[in-house]
């Protein structure tokens, strides 16, 4: 087995293997090993961004299909189930976020977190784990395990460490998830079943093959919407997320915002969009119609909220929506086209779809970092106040400079400045959407100024102004761990709002792939 | 001599910002005086490689330069560059952007010397001068709105820059939001430019732009309406245009920007960054020639925003905020130049405006100064007597603002009066009458400012009084640099930029029926000057400077008397025509209480409250009922096998042969 095999296994295995020896270690000695594998993760990942091929095409061979960094390997027999990793241009760039954002994640909690230390560092490294295991899983049933096993540590976290409202925050969070994900259970299996004579099997790459019936179709497009909708979290099943985020700890919640949300984007482009094109296309409406109400809605409910955690978890729903957005106004666009065949267009339809199924992936990685970001920063405030009210502060520029310097960035990165990674998503879908309806575009673009508005308020109210109380003259300034963490963010957000074609540029073969096994199977059923 | 040049275009945006970098970054080790010069030399390197440019392009007549920088972001079929257009129009703006920058940061070493966040404000302005050179540099619209957007975060952080100041950071969230609603017309101009054009770039949008098929393409925006798509474009980019230059209703947040330092008044919301829209539909004047309903709509924004603004000015006792006011009548009298296609002329007066509306910013920081950050003219009067520099700086600002014969403000302002009288498209005779009126009205303020300010009772304590004295070099050198361009730049440009071939290769005036700048007789400067000193706008002026005269020095009563016998018009005035009253009730209030509303009913009551806990209360409910089934008693679960049985059988008889057969 070369490196180039076995890489992703590794990956998975590594946090893994980490966290069972800080939970072997003493509370004290279970962060340094905790940070020393979360570090080496990231280091291990990174071959798979200097190793990627950039013109490796193939997941949607149906002779011989491939991914890079491919492992398959038989697992049970009986059913034809393998363990089988890969990755493309759309999981590589998550698999790096994950193992990134870990590290950060590690170090948030280095001094916060005085109980159980050992039993939260484990938890984090094993989720990272799982999490780069679901990216990375081409077998149905392997990304099933990983999907559901992502609930263990995530469910540990909030009810553990979580605030006050724990217990009915886990359960809702749990409750809606796995009622989710039961139904993408029952899609797979009913997949599987829909193989061939003889070559039944839980390839998700055999799945894009099947010659379903548009009824077959929706019943497993709804399937795994339930699934995904729920993950991302799309209007109207996100009311777990606010609950979720106001009681997890900061660590729990930049996992959940930055990784955990991108998984239901992520299972839309894997399963959703090549698996029932067609029902996608037919369905796609009423996912943009979600998407829609979930940037302008939710972006509204934002402003009222007094809770900074709270907001942010309702600004993180917003910009999930420019995500599904992105993603299913590909058939928007190839609808518009079908009615408008003669007019002098100049925009080739496909090249438009990619432009908007991009902008989606950027978004996702994009609102990892600033998401995470935001919550840090929250985090930073929360450990030294114990409050996430925004009128318990007020003024912390003139106790903190350094640390007000960090959040007015992040802020304009969330409400998307030019320059920050925010913008270059948003941007995309926006430019993108406008060719299938100037109303998907206005609305989208509304987020232009709800956005600023409810960030900027919140900076003014708890940033800006004379010192608030005397909690917040109190305040002392970020130290050198916090320091590291915020910075090595700022440059991440200003780097791929400065230069995404680092980012875009892997993502380029396989977005063509995916988009052109999507258009010639929604031609065939235009043409039925 | 290309090699040379490339570097010379990359040095003048780059300059600044490391001079931004090393002051923001590193202000604290290494000092105040440090971080000024290195942000000085910053910008003077970018205000030299202007002239080298302006030399190389406009003295030298070397062709443009479109060049790629970067590849910001490809993805199949469309590239999204960063990249420089340097032509004439670009080199004309670099000269007053850096220099008027250069100005201010000399100037800010004696306005901000006792404030602990110099070096701060030093990192601001230069920063904001890299993102103002990135905007008028782009080839692009994506850099365009990257330029666009980050003049829009200096100001916002300049504003709010004493952000203890509850007005400072109220003004700036509210500068910063009125701008998102023109940038979110804007970047759906944008999107639109995309989807029609094929591409961001400028020359390919351009050439586009003159196929006849582009010219022919209608959107549909409501289902049976089609609309021109040209038009469509123009009036979404104008509508960006509005929020950063301030037109009416987007003029709102302007005013209120006057709450940061005076030497950001003066450059960003005076010489520059306000003037972004001018610059941007000029730029576009191959797109507007396309649309007379475009332009008439400029035109008619522009003529509001230029009268109404005016009128305002006269009612303000706070310094800065009648030059402010000022600042918005004169770009209003820009737009209306633009609607009437005399864009060199919008232009020309963009550069006169930048020189002689600094000077006068700058003139009024000088005066505050000196008043111990007193800004109310009621406490001013006779200052001249301490002030000499100050007074006679500012007489030249106020001159050129009026348009007084000979200085620069009268060869732009004249040449947008006549153009707009030339015009013929739907809304010129109202702009006309608009731009007219504003000659008045703009003599009557800057000269009841003028008057109140350096002449008349010393109305201020004793205090402030044994303390007035003349600023020091730092602030005093700058407004003798800017005094000078601002009498004579206007008799030396007007020829070259309104009546030669200056703009030709960037300024594209194709439709033969909006040619107005054409039109307009022109012989020699002097022939203009004689001729101009005829015409109504010049006994306008001059009865404007006189009734200040006689309302602030001769009859202050009379003022007074006016002002309780006009009650409704100087209550309408002093509420700035109810604007900030009614975006501050249904706006603000509106959204925040449609969040509030949404929140409570949508979230929390309905899927909350209905869906989620409902769905938890049903299922609870649903295993109360189940509980009981359970009774125990085998013959009760005999009946329900054989009845689940009976349902099962018809279920799967039904199927198989009731719906087939």
């Amino acid at each position: 087995m070369s490196f180039d095999q076995s890489i992703l296994t590794i990956l998975i295995l590594l946090p893994i293997v980490g966290g069972v020896f800080a939970l072997l270690a003493s509370d004290k000695m279970s962060r340094p090993v905790a940070l020393i594998f979360a570090i080496a993760t990231f280091a291990l990942s990174l071959p798979l961004y200097t190793g990627f091929d950039l013109n490796h095409s193939g997941l949607f061979n149906a002779a011989a299909a491939s991914a890079q960094f491919e492992l398959k390997l038989p697992w049970i027999e009986a059913f034809n189930i393998t363990y089988h990793v890969g990755v493309d241009g759309i999981s590589m760039p998550l698999i790096i976020l994950t193992s990134f954002i870990s590290i950060l994640v590690i170090l948030a909690g280095w001094r916060v977190i005085e109980y159980k230390t050992k039993q939260y560092m484990a938890a984090f490294l094993i989720m990272e784990g799982i999490m780069i295991g679901v990216f990375s899983a081409l077998d149905a049933v392997l990304f099933y395990l990983f999907w559901e096993a992502m609930l263990i540590p995530m469910f540990l976290i909030i009810g553990v460490w979580g605030g006050p409202r724990r217990v009915y925050a886990t359960i809702k969070f749990f409750l809606y998830t796995f009622l989710g994900s039961v139904f993408m259970l029952v899609a797979l299996i009913y997949l599987y079943n829909q193989m061939p004579e003889g070559k039944e099997s839980f390839s998700i790459l055999g799945f894009y093959h099947l010659d379903l019936t548009l009824t077959q179709q929706s019943w497993i497009f709804f399937a795994f919407l339930a699934a995904f909708a729920v993950k991302v979290p799309m209007w109207p099943v996100h009311t777990w997320l606010p609950d979720a985020h106001v009681e997890a700890p900061t660590g729990g919640s930049v996992i959940l915002a930055a990784i955990m949300l991108k998984i239901g984007g992520y299972g839309f482009l894997r399963f959703s969009l090549p698996i029932t094109p067609w029902a996608s296309f037919d369905w796609s409406w009423l996912i943009i119609l979600m998407s829609l109400v979930a940037i302008a809605y939710i972006g509204f409910i934002a402003l009222a909220q007094k809770d900074m955690k709270k907001l942010i978890a309702y600004s993180s729903i917003a910009h999930m929506g420019f995500v599904t957005l992105g993603l299913f106004s590909v058939f928007a666009i190839m609808q518009y086209n079908l009615e408008h065949t003669t007019a002098a267009n100049p925009i080739d339809v496909l090249a438009t779809t990619k432009l908007v199924v991009e902008g989606g992936i950027v978004q996702m990685i994009s609102h990892g970092f600033i998401s995470a970001a935001l919550f840090l920063c929250v985090g930073v405030l929360y450990d030294r106040m114990h409050s996430r009210d925004i009128t318990d502060y007020g003024g912390v520029a003139n106790t903190m400079p350094v640390f007000a310097a960090f959040f007015v960035l992040f802020a304009m990165a969330n409400a998307g400045l030019p320059g920050t990674s925010g913008f270059v998503g948003e941007f995309m879908i926006i430019i993108g959407v406008i060719k299938a309806n100037f109303w998907f575009a206005f609305i989208a673009a509304s987020t232009l100024i709800l956005g600023a508005a409810y960030t900027l308020w919140m900076i003014k109210r708890v940033v800006f102004g004379e010192v608030g109380n005397d909690n917040v003259k109190a305040l002392h300034d970020i130290g050198a761990r916090e320091f590291i963490i915020l910075a090595s963010l700022a440059l991440t957000v200003l780097f791929f709002g400065l230069w995404p074609d680092t980012l875009t540029s892997v993502m380029h073969t396989s977005v063509n792939d995916l988009m052109t096994h999507v258009h010639s199977k929604v031609a065939d059923h235009l043409v039925k | 001599m290309k090699e040379y040049m490339d570097s010379i275009y990359l040095l003048t945006p780059l300059a600044p910002l490391v001079g931004a970098i090393i002051a923001g970054l590193f202000g604290k080790f290494i000092g105040r005086s440090a971080s000024h010069w290195v942000t000085i030399l910053g910008v003077g390197i970018s205000f030299i490689c202007a002239v080298i440019i302006f030399n190389h392009i406009v003295l030298d007549a070397a062709p443009a330069v479109n060049q790629t920088i970067y590849t910001w972001m490809v993805s199949d079929g469309f590239n999204f560059q960063v990249g420089f257009l340097i032509d004439k129009l670009t080199a004309i703006m670099l000269i007053v952007v850096t220099f008027v920058s250069l100005m201010v940061h000399i100037y800010t070493i004696g306005y901000m010397k006792e404030d602990p966040g110099y070096q701060r404000f030093f990192c601001y302005i230069a920063l904001f001068t890299f993102a103002m050179l990135m905007l008028v540099m782009a080839n692009n619209f994506m850099q365009l709105f990257f330029g666009w957007e980050l003049v829009g975060l200096v100001s916002y952080l300049l504003i709010g820059f004493w952000h203890k100041k509850e007005t400072a950071i109220f003004a700036n969230l509210k500068a910063f939001l009125v701008n998102r609603i023109g940038d979110f017309g804007f970047i759906l101009g944008i999107a639109a430019i995309l989807m029609f054009a094929g591409s961001l770039d400028y020359d390919k949008v351009f050439a586009v732009a003159q196929t006849e098929d582009f010219q022919k393409q209608t959107i549909s925006i409501f289902p049976g309406v089609h609309w021109s798509a040209i038009t469509f474009i123009c009036i979404l980019l104008f509508i960006g245009a509005m929020g950063k230059s301030a037109q009416v209703p987007l003029h709102v947040w302007l005013p209120d920007s006057m709450e940061g330092p005076t030497p950001i008044s003066a450059l960003i919301h005076a010489a520059t960054m306000v003037t972004a829209g001018i610059f941007m539909v000029a730029r576009m004047s191959p797109l507007y020639e396309l649309s007379t309903t475009a332009l008439s709509v400029v035109m008619i924004i522009g003529a509001i925003t230029a009268l109404s603004m005016g009128f305002l000015g006269i009612v303000q006792n706070d310094i800065k905020r009648v030059v402010a006011y000022s600042t918005l009548s004169q770009l209003g009298y820009m737009t209306v130049a633009l609607g009437a296609s005399a864009y060199s002329a919008a232009i020309f007066h963009l550069m006169t405006h930048a020189f002689f509306k600094a000077l006068l910013f700058l003139g009024a920081g000088s005066v505050i100064i000196a008043m111990h950050h007193k800004q109310d003219m009621r406490e001013m009067g006779n200052i001249r007597k301490y002030m000499p520099i100050t007074y006679f700086t500012a007489l030249i600002g106020s001159l050129a603002l009026i348009g007084f014969p000979g200085f620069s403000g009268f060869y732009s302002k004249d040449a947008i009066i006549e153009a707009t009288h030339l015009s013929t498209i739907p809304g010129a005779s109202f702009a006309y009458f608009a731009v007219m009126a504003g000659v008045f009205i703009t003599a009557l303020y800057s000269f009841r400012m003028f008057f109140m300010v350096f002449h008349g009772k010393e109305r201020m304590d004793d205090h402030t009084r044994d303390h007035l004295k003349e600023s020091s070099w730092v602030v005093t050198a700058p407004l003798i640099l800017l005094a000078i361009p601002s009498v004579i730049i206007g008799a030396i440009a007007i020829e070259p930029m309104l009546f030669g071939s200056y703009f030709n290769d960037s300024i594209k005036v194709t439709d033969a029926a909006h040619a107005t700048l054409s039109k307009i007789h022109f012989e020699s400067v002097i022939g203009f000057t004689i001729h101009g000193m005829m015409q109504p706008p010049f006994f306008l002026a001059m009865a404007g400077i006189a009734s200040a005269w006689f309302f602030t020095l001769k009859r202050p009563d009379l003022a007074a008397a006016a002002q309780s016998k006009l009650k409704i018009i100087h209550t309408l005035l002093i509420n700035k025509y109810y604007f900030d009253a009614f975006n501050q009730k249904v706006f603000a209030g509106g959204s925040r209480r449609l969040g509030a509303f949404l929140w409570r009913y949508g979230d929390a009551k309905l899927i909350d409250g209905f869906f989620v806990n409902g769905s938890a209360k049903s299922v609870g409910w649903f295993s109360s009922v189940v509980r009981r089934l359970q009774t125990g008693y085998l013959y009760h679960y005999a009946i329900a096998i054989i009845l689940g049985l009976v349902g099962m059988l018809s279920w799967i008889i039904w199927n198989e042969y009731g719906v087939t057969k």
